[in-house]
């Protein structure tokens, strides 16, 4: 058995490792750079699975976050102020100001929940956009709706991701190299999520998910417990970001509108709360179906009906929506979701149904 | 009687906004007691509870735990110190498991091994939520949801339970069962503050009693002799 699971493991650790070639040679180099942005995606969906998926804080303004991470970055690896620190520093600068940012909004929300809760987030998302958008007066430092550009690429010492190697006859390109940078930090991601999932924290964020009052009866820090968890999707929201940054070489604040934010809320929702797969899944699914349709439904009308009829864009954000609408009703916890979140759905009905009983229940 | 007083609350005085919900109401229970609190509604019955396990903050008064004061002392950490809460409605964790309600009862605790005993002590108190340990605790019936609240509560070891209304909505022959088993909680040495409109059960569950109106406290005494008294009869035993 245990044999049968590491062979598992090995299968899926090498098809990891063969994906960005076999991606590129069958579709091109295009889709291998989708694909990097695949990850930093799933990235972005795991933190937010940390707040809204673990703990059931709705948080509509999550890509502030990511916002922090890569002007972090990009403000101190860039010819903007002419810093030029190296990733490892400013990386883990960047999620621990992320951090920060997360328990700057997770402090004064304590005490709201849901739509409450989610307005006072997205109204947060908001003002860290419009901030960057227009911190270039009186003294320019964000340089405003233009954005930041030539930021230095990752890179280690001499080693650059941002360029591209021979290595024994085999060309590997900077989208090659992203793909492994990012699909290590993802792992790790995905590693720690799940270790939290099973922690004592991880049954905290349940009970306060449940029921907050009965959660801090059952000697809960609720507030610490609720700041962590703020905290720690800010994290990888912050990771996230200064990746981005690096990668794309260019940031501006309408990379991270309101619908970034729903973008990766809806990766959540779609692929299952609180479920690391499924999470992952909804990551893989919300960036690479809109790419297939922005490729393909051009041709496809131009086969069927001899004309583009109908804007490939406008089609995409169509099908997207219906795609959306078709999930949430057939699979309303998600494609994949966890056992839990599964099981809390089904009971849905059967519980409130109980609770009106109870009351006269007799001695069954 | 040199006996030491577990808890002790002197004058303690709660406000909701500019209505005074507790004027002031002193109490004690002694180690091992089993203390009940009767009142009618909106007495200040749960008021005192949420006082005491750190839910609300008073306005002033004051209140020693083992001779200790509790009242800079947050809510999580008061059930590490012992003080557990079984709150008004049982607040169980609806979608989770029997199991899992009960494991998330032991969440001050890091024993893996003693919570695995201490598990399989409450599904002994309480055969019926062995049967169900992987049902959803909110698909379980009024009385075994109590159950759950009250295992709950147990497995975080408390040295003062304290139940709010423990025998709300529920039919006649569950309250007797449930009373049962309080009774049996208390032989086995855990202090018990019950809180209950039912002035009867509680009575005669309990060795001393304290009657709350309007937010004072009118009458104390010997269960028994509460039991017995005019005023007590008169107004809360229809007699």
């Amino acid at each position: 058995m245990k044999l049968h699971r590491s062979s598992g493991h090995l299968t899926l650790a090498i098809a990891l490792l063969a994906l960005p070639f076999i991606i590129d040679a069958l579709f091109g180099h295009g889709w291998v750079r989708i694909t990097d942005f695949a990850l930093l995606y799933i990235m972005l969906a795991l933190g937010l699975n940390i707040v809204v998926g673990y703990a059931g804080l709705l948080d509509l303004g999550y890509i502030a976050f990511y916002a922090v991470g890569a002007y972090t970055y990009a403000l101190l690896g860039s010819p903007q102020f002419g810093i030029h620190w190296p990733m490892y520093v400013v990386l883990p600068l960047g999620a621990l100001i992320a951090c920060g940012f997360g328990v700057l909004l997770g402090a004064p929300t304590l005490k709201l929940r849901g739509d409450y809760l989610a307005i006072v987030t997205l109204g947060f998302g908001e003002i860290i956009r419009i901030f960057l958008n227009n911190l270039n007066a009186p003294v320019n430092i964000t340089n405003g709706p233009q954005g930041i550009s030539a930021i230095d690429p990752l890179q280690v010492g001499a080693f650059s991701f941002g360029s591209s190697y021979e290595w024994m006859g085999i060309r590997i390109d900077d989208v090659h190299l992203h793909y492994y940078l990012f699909l290590g930090f993802t792992l790790l991601v995905i590693f720690v999520s799940r270790r939290l999932e099973d922690s004592r924290i991880g049954r905290a964020w349940v009970a306060i998910r449940e029921d907050e009052v009965a959660a801090s009866a059952m000697g809960i820090n609720t507030r610490n417990i609720k700041l962590l968890a703020f905290a720690m999707g800010a994290t990888f929201g912050g990771i996230s970001g200064g990746l981005f940054a690096g990668f794309q070489g260019f940031v501006s604040p309408e990379s991270f509108s309101l619908m970034e934010s729903i973008m990766v809320l809806c990766m959540v929702v779609l692929g299952g709360m609180g479920n690391v797969g499924g999470v992952v899944l909804g990551g893989v699914l919300l960036v690479a179906l809109p790419e297939l349709f922005r490729n393909a439904a051009g041709p496809v009308q131009q086969a069927l009906i001899g004309k583009v009829i109908v804007d490939p864009e406008s089609l995409r954000m169509l099908m997207f929506g219906l795609a959306l609408i078709l999930v949430m009703l057939w699979r309303p916890a998600g494609i994949w979701p966890s056992t839990q979140r599964r099981r809390e759905f089904a009971a849905d009905d059967s519980v409130l149904h109980q609770e009106q009983e109870t009351v006269y229940d007799a001695s069954k | 009687m040199t006996q030491t007083n577990l808890l002790e609350v002197e004058n303690l005085k709660v406000s909701y906004g500019g209505i005074q919900a507790l004027k002031g109401i002193s109490l004690t229970i002694a180690q091992g007691e089993l203390v009940t609190l009767i009142g009618s509604n909106g007495a200040g019955k749960t008021t005192t509870l949420k006082a005491l396990s750190g839910l609300l903050h008073p306005a002033s008064g004051k209140v020693e735990y083992q001779d200790k004061s509790l009242l800079h002392i947050p809510a999580h950490q008061r059930v590490a110190n012992g003080i557990s809460l079984v709150p008004e409605g049982r607040g169980i964790f609806a979608r989770l498991t029997v199991a899992e309600n009960l494991l998330m009862g032991a969440y001050v605790r890091s024993d893996k091994a003693e919570t695995a005993a201490d598990l399989e002590r409450q599904y002994e108190l309480f055969p019926r939520l062995a049967e169900r340990r992987t049902q959803l605790a909110g698909t379980l019936s009024g009385g075994e949801q109590q159950m759950v609240a009250m295992a709950r509560a147990l497995m975080s070891h408390p040295t003062l339970l304290m139940l709010d209304e423990p025998s709300m909505g529920l039919a006649p022959l569950m309250v007797e069962k449930i009373f049962e088993t309080i009774r049996d909680i208390s032989a086995q040495g855990v202090t018990i503050l019950l809180v209950e409109q039912n002035a009867k059960l509680a009575l005669e569950a309990a060795q001393r009693g304290y009657v709350l109106e309007s937010g004072a406290i009118t009458l104390s005494g010997a269960a028994g002799e509460l039991l017995g008294s005019d005023a007590v009869q008169r107004a809360y035993l229809g007699a």
